[in-house]
């Protein structure tokens, strides 16, 4: 095991896939001589060179088009769009080519890729560079999504990701990058579509993802502590494959459900979870299902005011004790 | 149009063609045009369900690329995607059974006739979101240059594409990155019911944008299947060698609307009837009898085309609709549809 920051992991990830097989290839803005404008692919053009690692203009549907284009053909592109935000200016190329290639052609065309961006809130940047936009892409058929919350989830998720055999939507949190965390050394894959119980209580089962893990974490902590609820944490880590099963069977033991949300609330994620909960273990609940998330707005920028908008552990806390005391 | 002045010299002068190559240029130009005229018959008897962009008129620049083509190259296509598809050598039951939706058809009945696909044949779909393939034959052409392969990606849009962003984008891309793919662009005066001209800033709506990707400037007549060929050789020679793309604009004319919708009364009176003058298949066949190809040759290929479209036809005709059991198959690589456990 190895300290490494999640974004030093992502470097790692990609590295560890490139390293292995030649067909791994990396574009994006700013990713090659730059680094990435996060410092997550520091070092990657040094190691395998301007043909694997590549600079592009600021040209997000070509970039996607064309890491489309190479998977078909027998390459496995990474991909990286900057911010999550920009998703919306390639949209076209992933929500109607990509997630709908395979099935449209009957099968005839696989698209193994990842495309890698930067998600969330958090460095008050405003409204176009810090949605978390996972739940857009859950939203389409065709598309799998993967949203890590620690260092070495990151590594071992992205290479789960480039192997996989589909389109990969992989959301890295933006103020998680700093995070430092052990990350095992030498060659680690992970499985997509498995959640992680990261604690267990008698009393409520959370779901979070990415940066809402930790202060989910955060508040289960104080929870326990001192008002004497106990928590189960689950970090879901990817949206699709979702990890149903896990889910239900630790609502079914506390008999309570909350989501955490870095989302806003129409359609997000957790709406999904809270409708297959009720419909698949609704007599194993002792009480409502509640849904933690941003409000229903454009994210604001001043740290004030992103500070009160995004789920807090104060808010976590004070929100369970309102529905659970 | 200088260009366009060098092809029909080249013609003019006597080139390499060669009979057989024009024959197979004759032959492929009919297949398309029989091809096309029963997808409207089917459609006429409530046959072909859904939309449908027919390329009638057009077949010139779709056959020349399918002749000049490496059976390893590959062709992206618009909407407007049954010439090009076939032109690669698509099986004719497949392409009209997808038409139909039935199981014999190209994808199973899960496209239809906007994305019509042969991967084994190289025609690697039809998209149906205007500029959206361009990136992605730029995609494909920088997958053969990272493996050496001198395979080259075509992509086939229309006029109306031009003033997308994606199509932008990925010249500015494809110029850069030095790829092997040749952009051509289907001049057919109208974008979809607008006038192409009312609507872009520029006479050529492809060809004068070129110098703004440091490209030349190529428009051919796209009724010339010679000229289209030769100017195809060119340039997907030159790509090959490492040349980078190339952006061919190709004027020609569709003989019916935009899509099975449109009656295309839009259309200045004497239009049409002008085009039909210079239909593509006419111009061609002239062309094979003044070089001294029997007319017995010609029917012979007539005839035996027409006999391919029919066959097609009632294989299409006999097959079943698509088993419900596919329904949820094929969304990922596991064969299946499932996103939870």
């Amino acid at each position: 095991m190895a300290e490494l920051t999640y974004r030093d992991a992502v470097a790692a990830g990609i590295a560890q896939e490139m390293a292995r097989d030649e067909s791994v290839v990396f574009l994006g803005e700013d990713v090659a001589h730059a680094g990435g404008v996060f410092k997550a692919t520091v070092g990657l053009l040094d190691k395998f060179g301007p043909k694997r690692v590549r600079d592009c203009p600021i040209s997000e549907q070509a970039i996607i088009g064309a890491a489309m284009g190479a998977a078909m053909t027998g390459l496995k592109p990474i991909a990286e769009i900057m911010f999550s935000d920009f998703l919306a200016v390639c949209w076209d190329m992933i929500a109607n080519e990509i997630a709908k290639t395979r099935y449209m052609t009957n099968g005839q065309i696989a698209l193994p890729l990842v495309i890698r961006t930067a998600n969330g809130a958090g460095s008050r940047f405003g409204a176009q560079h810090s949605q978390a936009v996972e739940n857009w892409a859950m939203a389409v058929p065709g598309l799998k999504v993967v949203a890590p919350a620690f260092p070495a989830d990151v590594k071992g998720l992205l290479a789960a990701a480039v192997r996989d055999p589909d389109p990969v939507l992989f959301f890295e949190q933006k103020s998680l990058y700093s995070m430092k965390g052990e990350v095992p050394d030498g060659e680690y894959v992970d499985q997509l579509g498995k959640a992680k119980v990261l604690r267990r209580g008698k009393d409520c089962t959370i779901v979070a993802l990415a940066l809402m893990v930790h202060r989910a974490l955060g508040a289960a902590e104080i929870l326990e502590r001192e008002h004497g609820i106990a928590c189960t944490v689950i970090d879901l880590r990817s949206l699709v494959p979702l990890d149903t099963q896990t889910i239900l069977s630790e609502v079914a033991k506390t008999g309570r459900l909350v989501t955490v949300e870095e989302n806003p609330r129409l359609c997000g994620w957790g709406a999904e979870i809270a409708s297959i909960v009720a419909d698949e273990c609704f007599w194993d609940l002792d009480g409502p299902i509640m849904r933690i998330t941003t409000p229903h707005i454009p994210l604001p920028s001043a740290d004030a005011l992103e500070d009160a908008t995004i789920p807090s552990v104060e808010r976590i806390v004070r929100e369970i004790r309102e529905k659970i005391d | 149009m200088e260009a366009k002045v060098k092809g029909k010299k080249a013609v003019a002068a006597g080139d390499d063609i060669g009979r057989e190559t024009r024959l197979a240029l004759y032959r492929l130009q009919l297949e398309l045009r029989y091809c096309e005229k029963r997808a409207y018959d089917l459609f006429l008897q409530n046959l072909v369900k859904g939309t449908s962009h027919l390329s009638l008129g057009q077949e010139g620049i779709a056959a020349a690329f399918g002749v000049a083509m490496r059976p390893d190259d590959w062709t992206f296509c618009t909407y407007r995607g049954h010439a090009h598809t076939l032109a690669r050598g698509a099986s004719m039951t497949g392409v009209l059974g997808e038409l139909m939706g039935r199981e014999c058809g190209l994808l199973g009945g899960k496209g239809g006739s906007m994305h019509l696909t042969d991967v084994t044949k190289g025609a690697m779909g039809s998209y149906a979101i205007i500029g959206a393939h361009l990136p992605v034959a730029a995609g494909a052409a920088w997958s053969a240059q990272y493996r050496g392969t001198e395979q080259v990606a075509v992509c086939f849009f229309g006029d109306g594409t031009t003033n997308i962003g994606a199509f932008h984008e990925a010249l500015n891309f494809s110029v850069v990155w030095k790829l092997p793919v040749i952009f051509v662009c289907e001049n057919n005066l109208y974008m979809e019911y607008t006038p192409i001209s009312a609507v872009t800033a520029v006479e050529h709506p492809a060809a004068d944008r070129a110098s703004a990707y440091n490209l030349e400037k190529v428009v051919v007549d796209g009724n010339d299947a010679d000229e289209v060929y030769l100017t195809a050789v060119k340039y997907m020679n030159r790509a090959r060698k490492g040349g980078g793309p190339a952006l061919i604009e190709a004027m020609t004319y569709r003989h019916s609307g935009h899509s099975r919708a449109d009656p295309a009364k839009y259309r200045p009176e004497g239009e049409l009837e002008k085009w039909l003058k210079r239909d593509p298949i006419n111009i061609y066949r002239e062309r094979l009898v003044k070089l001294g190809v029997a007319d017995a040759t010609l029917k012979d290929i007539e005839s035996d085309t027409m006999r391919k479209v029919d066959e097609a036809t009632a294989a299409a005709k006999a097959s079943s609709p698509p088993s419900l059991d596919v329904i949820e198959k094929q969304v990922w690589a596991d064969g299946g549809a499932a996103w939870r456990n």
